[in-house]
């Protein structure tokens, strides 16, 4: 474990050198993605404007749901997108033989060699717009909420990342697979509303097949001390599941690329 | 079948090896395809496959602080057997054993004793400097900074690196980026080397840095080195012992002065002339490989060499000339069509 966090603070520290010499970077990306969050707020602004709700959520509700997908943008931007895009070009070029010649989980080389800072802006904003919105809801800081809603907010990030990671990793076989992370990615827009808003069939899909709600709107309802145990149980369960899966996936396609490759 | 040569290398006891391969073999499945959108459209209906052997019942057993030679054409099977030795690919048939190790298990200890060099591909980060990847090595490998440093300091001064350490990667020169990727292999201090092409495309001041460095690593930390090479005079400069693979199967394995000598008893010679002449002027001389203008090349054997090159001297009129041994490629193309070896 010790050589595991030695090791990632190694990767960080070579990656931010890499990326900040591009300093010029950090202030556009602040600026995309507060332009960005202003037009969604607005977006949102609109049902709201009549006096209407989405989904029976208030508006500072509704502003937590858009805090947590922006917080996860930036997750996404920081970690997700600058380590899950390279599998495949690890595959293509046959650098992956190199990460597997390590003496160090693959898995975890390759999902976190490198931290990019301009996701940052994009997580300050969105803790900034969650606790602003929550203090706005009236949600109560107790302990017991902070826990549920930090656990789900763990939960619905090991969610994303596992999604994402299955779907690079199959990179093994198609090596083009860089659309479908794309896909993938138009997909979870839908997390930026609450997911009660959409119709009964969406609902589902967005709840069984690919679990957005768990990625914003239950973390939202942790926030807002609205969690109940079911759906805590519920976010835990598919969190820990959709790792244990990208795990055995990666296994299993190691195995086809060990057996297959040239 | 026929079994791999022999020759001036005695079996010694097999406890003592660190590379042991045992009838080791690899199957491919590729699609049977053929070009063209109806031969795409027919495969995507009508599937077909075929087994391709890229090694087939490959035994010989390597001992610690061995410098062997790993000599084959382009497609020969020498990189699938280095996979299947570093644990990259499973192999299809047989065993292998490296430092005590099953490969394709991929232990952290075993990795911890192995490094692989390809020529072709490379681990430093590229827009960093070499050393911020070296760290990152070091972080990987367990080793603790002050060790790390000392190793650094001691393999870049083998290799003559100096400030090309800190300078980033992507402004190397090609030499210095394989030095560089050296060091960042060695770090952990593998006791087993798999070098696949190590001095490809570096110019030739670079290979023989390249090379003294080898042989100096290998004497040094009695490392064992399996090297695959298709410049000649990295083999001959450090492989006391080859082994050569032919479509697949291990052909021979002993040192590498019977082999040339076997596969290759002429040396080439290389004339310029002052005007054209006929190949019958040639014949006397020694075997005629190509004549194009006023460049002429001959085999000639090696006991009759230098009489011929007087002879040649003194009786045309050469502009210039020059000796060699046939590329190694060459020498392996012309043993299997001549079936010399039997």
């Amino acid at each position: 474990m010790g050589r595991y966090l030695s090791t990632l603070r190694i990767f960080w520290i070579a990656s931010l050198t890499a990326e900040l010499e591009y300093k010029a970077n950090f202030v556009i990306e602040l600026v995309a993605t507060a332009g960005n969050l202003v037009g969604s707020i607005f977006v949102l602004s609109l049902f709201y404007r009549r006096g209407q709700s989405l989904g029976g959520w208030s508006w500072e509700g509704a502003l937590v749901v858009l805090g947590v997908y922006t917080l996860l943008e930036g997750v996404t931007s920081t970690l997700l997108q600058p380590n899950l895009s390279t599998i495949v070009a690890h595959v293509r070029t046959g650098s992956l033989d190199f990460v597997l010649l390590k003496p160090i989980d693959s898995q975890f080389w390759l999902s976190a060699r490198t931290f990019s800072p301009w996701g940052l802006p994009g997580i300050a904003l969105g803790a900034g717009l969650i606790g602003y919105a929550a203090w706005k809801a009236g949600a109560s800081p107790a302990p017991l909420t902070l826990l549920a809603a930090a656990l789900m907010l763990v939960a619905s990030l090991l969610i994303l990342y596992s999604l994402w990671f299955v779907l690079a990793a199959s990179s093994i076989w198609f090596v083009k697979i860089w659309n479908a992370t794309e896909v993938l990615r138009s997909v979870l827009v839908a997390g930026r509303f609450p997911v009660s808003a959409f119709p009964a069939g969406l609902r589902a899909f967005f709840t069984f097949v690919v679990p957005v709600a768990f990625l914003t709107t239950v973390p939202a309802e942790a926030i807002l001390g609205r969690a109940t145990g079911p759906w805590l149980l519920a976010g835990g369960a598919v969190a820990a599941g959709s790792l244990v899966v990208s795990r055995w996936f990666w296994q299993f396609a190691l195995r086809f690329y060990t057996s297959a490759s040239s | 079948m026929q079994g791999p040569h022999r020759v001036g290398f005695a079996f010694k006891p097999v406890r003592m090896a660190i590379v042991r391969a045992q009838g080791l073999g690899k199957t491919y499945r590729v699609a049977d395809k053929r070009p063209g959108l109806a031969g795409t459209l027919r495969h995507f209906v009508n599937r077909r496959e075929r087994l391709i052997a890229a090694v087939q019942d490959v035994s010989f057993s390597i001992e610690p602080g061995e410098f062997v030679g790993f000599l084959g054409a382009n497609g020969a099977g020498k990189t699938t057997t280095l996979k299947m030795l570093t644990g990259l690919i499973h192999p299809t048939s047989g065993t292998v054993e490296v430092a005590g190790c099953q490969p394709q298990r991929r232990e952290a200890d075993f990795l911890g004793q192995i490094t692989l060099v390809m020529g072709q591909k490379q681990q430093l980060i590229w827009d960093l400097p070499p050393l911020d990847s070296l760290r990152v090595n070091a972080a990987v490998y367990g080793i603790p900074p002050e060790e790390s440093r000392r190793r650094i300091a001691e393999l870049a001064e083998m290799l003559e690196l100096g400030d090309e350490l800190r300078r980033p990667v992507r402004k190397l020169s090609l030499g210095q980026r394989m030095k560089a990727e050296l060091l960042a292999a060695l770090l952990h201090r593998p006791a087993v080397l798999f070098l696949d092409e190590p001095t490809l495309g570096l110019d030739v001041n670079a290979q023989a840095r390249v090379r003294s460095f080898l042989a100096d690593y290998n004497r040094r930390f009695g490392a064992t080195v399996l090297l695959t090479s298709h410049y000649m005079a990295d083999i001959t400069a450090l492989c006391p012992r080859v082994l050569l693979i032919h479509e697949g199967r291990l052909f021979y394995d002993g040192s590498l002065e019977t082999l040339t000598q076997r596969l290759a008893p002429c040396r080439e010679v290389r004339l310029e002339l002052h005007a054209p002449l006929g190949a019958e002027a040639f014949a006397s001389y020694g075997e005629v490989e190509a004549i194009e203008g006023r460049e002429v090349r001959l085999l000639i054997p090696r006991e009759r060499l230098t009489e011929q090159v007087g002879r040649l001297l003194a009786d045309l009129a050469v502009v210039d000339l020059s000796v060699s041994d046939p590329p190694i490629e060459d020498i392996i193309g012309r043993l299997f069509h001549q079936g010399a070896v039997a």
